[in-house]
């Protein structure tokens, strides 16, 4: 085992034993902040801007969406209309996704550090950090954070002389996994209900509002000021000779693992390491049936696929997404379509209703797999589920949740089929 | 003098339901919350969960004072107080306990835990027991899913439950 240390395990390297928050000095110690110092009064925004593209660092909410491609995306500032906002998404509600949680509870002065360098690159001048209402510990730890860099002299009006003010303040929400979806995060955080908003215009010209916004996830914002302090060619050989996405990941596994956990390895790690050396295999009387790359919105992968570098593309390639990278392994215990029916259940319940085949084509879905689990599956039922996942895919509805609730559901139908067919009934 | 945080629900009979006046102190949290947006509205979801910290829940009275505070239409407020699963807009007990049925904890067996709970409350999804102390409801994953199965119980999660901790665990919440 490497021991953690800045140059390997910039996320993690501070993170402390016993699971405690670094307070403001002790980050201050460990060169927290320091990146701060060294760019506010020395760099322009857009070579920040320039240098977090050529390091390469993609979205880590499981679009992969390249962060600097995305901030180029914002107009140029205007002096005459400068209110232009970074907004933080740490919602993480995905079933099966617990790494932005670790990011907050134990480095909150990471992710502010994160927060006001993207923001200075954008020009934002105010940051809001969305966070789940069901993260009480998180949001303790965060807001005293905030307070702490807030009386440094990190955060508030010109901040370490460089006549720039940022404001950022802690939004904790009420539940629904939809507000996770930027539109609708944007939405809730204005106080309205979390459906999502049409595209064009994209957040980047018309978000929080109608204003300049750019959303971005904790774990991608966690990656900056590390870039920033070593600089994109060190970043992009985090990943040396595994994968030609750059950088370090916050890995995990979840299900009957021996050691389910959470863990930063370069990008790339393939999947049996991180399950066999990680996680420590299955547990003994569980055998691996399926596994979901990185939360329930993915495709199923097989035993067969452990083999593949965990990246965006390399998962890509195998017709199924990276998503979050925490892996749920799938045991035989219980029979795809309980697992299924579990999945879409979620789905079902959190679709906002916006949009037809989602608010009724995912409790159709939930009905006729309870009745497959049940063996009253009808004749028709598994090519009526295979026409929803058509007509429910990207471009029918107005968000991506539905297309993710079809993920699960179509790769099932291409490994599974035969426990579909075992639940029609026999007449 | 405005009477902005008080009011009387109309009945469709024309009959007066409640009277319902935010306390002062209430009114000084959700006006701060205000304080960090350029649009009061933003407040909405806050404001809600104030007066739910005070109160136990969200009455249709409180909908329309906190309404009043925001500026906008209690109809308006009523739509997103009813979209948020963490508002409660009927009595709860106590304590609150959320239940993760997400696929992970699923696989980890969380129906058990959950099967272990029903017989001890004696009170299924959405009902509250006789004594008021507890409310059962379902959640979405909890973000523990390494450390399933996983309950809630008001501002604590509880991790690695199974059928025998519950009695335990539960007679921590009096
Ligand atoms: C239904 C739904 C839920 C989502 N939930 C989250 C979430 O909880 N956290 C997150 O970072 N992104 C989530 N996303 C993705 C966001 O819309 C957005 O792409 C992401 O925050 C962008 O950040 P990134 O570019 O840094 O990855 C979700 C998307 C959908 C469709
Ligand atoms: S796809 Fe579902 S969640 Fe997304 S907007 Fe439509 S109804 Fe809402
Ligand atoms: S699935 Fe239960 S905590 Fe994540």
């Amino acid at each position: 085992m490497t021991v953690a240390s800045a140059d390997t395990h910039p996320l993690t390297w501070r993170l402390r034993a016993d699971d405690s928050a670094s307070d403001i000095k002790l980050y201050e110690a460990n060169d927290g902040y320091a990146a701060v110092r060294q760019i506010l009064n020395n760099t322009a925004p857009a070579d920040i801007v320039k240098l977090i593209k050529a390091a390469g660092l993609r979205g880590r909410g499981g679009g992969g969406f390249p962060a600097g491609v995305k901030w180029e995306l914002m107009p140029a500032f205007d002096p005459n209309a400068p209110k232009r906002y970074l907004l933080c998404n740490a919602d993480e509600m995905e079933p099966s996704t617990y790494k932005d949680r670790l990011l907050m509870e134990q480095a909150p002065h990471q992710l502010i550090e994160g927060m006001i360098l993207a923001a200075y690159a954008i020009q934002a001048c105010n940051g809001y950090l969305f966070l789940r209402g069901e993260y009480v510990l998180a949001a303790e730890r965060m807001q005293k954070a905030l307070t702490a860099a807030k009386e440094a002299g990190y955060l508030g009006k010109n901040i370490l002389g460089s006549g720039w003010d940022f404001e950022l303040v802690l939004h904790t929400g009420a539940g629904r996994y939809i507000c996770g979806e930027e539109t609708a995060l944007i939405n809730s955080l204005e106080g309205r209900r979390a459906n999502p908003r049409a595209r064009p215009p994209f957040p980047q010209v018309a978000g929080l509002w109608g204003r300049p916004t750019i959303v971005n996830n904790v774990e991608t914002l966690c990656n900056v000021p590390h870039i920033l302090l070593r600089g994109a060619d060190w970043y992009k050989q985090l990943s040396q000779g595994k994968s030609t996405d750059a950088g370090t990941k916050l890995f995990g596994v979840c299900g009957r693992a021996n050691k389910p956990g959470l863990w930063e390895l370069p990008m790339g790690t393939t999947a049996r390491e991180i399950l066999e050396q990680h996680a420590g295999g299955m547990q003994d009387g569980y055998e691996l049936k399926a596994w979901l790359p990185g939360g329930v919105s993915t495709d199923f992968l097989l035993p067969e696929h452990l083999d593949t570098p965990m990246d965006f593309d390399s998962i890509g390639k195998l017709g199924s997404r990276m998503g979050t990278g925490i892996i749920t392994v799938v045991d035989q215990k219980p029979g795809i379509i309980t697992v299924l029916r579990n999945i879409e259940e979620f789905f079902a319940r959190e679709s906002c209703g916006w949009c037809t085949p989602c608010r009724d084509g995912l409790p159709w879905t939930v009905k006729t797999l309870q009745a497959l689990e049940q063996g009253k599956g009808q004749p028709g039922d598994i090519e009526m589920l295979e026409r929803t996942t058509k007509l429910l895919s990207p471009g029918y509805t107005f968000c991506a949740l539905a297309p993710g609730a079809m993920e699960p559901l179509q790769s099932a139908l291409k490994y599974f089929r035969a426990e579909f067919e075992q639940g029609i009934a026999k007449t | 003098m405005s009477t902005a945080n008080q009011s009387t629900v109309i009945q469709p009979d024309g009959a007066t339901a409640e009277e319902f006046v935010l306390s002062s102190e209430e009114r000084a949290e959700i006006e701060h919350e205000m304080s960090h947006y350029e649009d009061p509205r933003a407040a909405a979801i806050e404001a809600l969960k104030i007066v739910q910290k005070h109160r136990g829940w969200v009455s249709d009275g409180a909908i329309y004072a906190i309404a009043a505070v925001l500026g906008i239409t209690p109809v308006d407020l009523e739509g997103v107080a009813t979209f948020y699963s963490l508002i409660y807009r009927r009595p709860v007990g106590r304590h609150v306990i959320k239940v993760c049925d997400s696929l992970t904890c699923m696989l980890m067996g969380y129906e058990s835990v959950l099967d272990a709970i029903k017989r001890q409350l004696n009170i299924d999804y959405g009902q509250t027991t006789q004594d008021g102390r507890f409310t059962l409801l379902p959640t979405c994953c909890l973000g523990n899913c390494d450390k399933g199965p996983s309950i809630m119980v008001d501002g604590n999660t509880h991790s690695h439950l199974d059928a025998e901790k519950m009695v335990q665990l539960l007679e921590q919440y009096k």
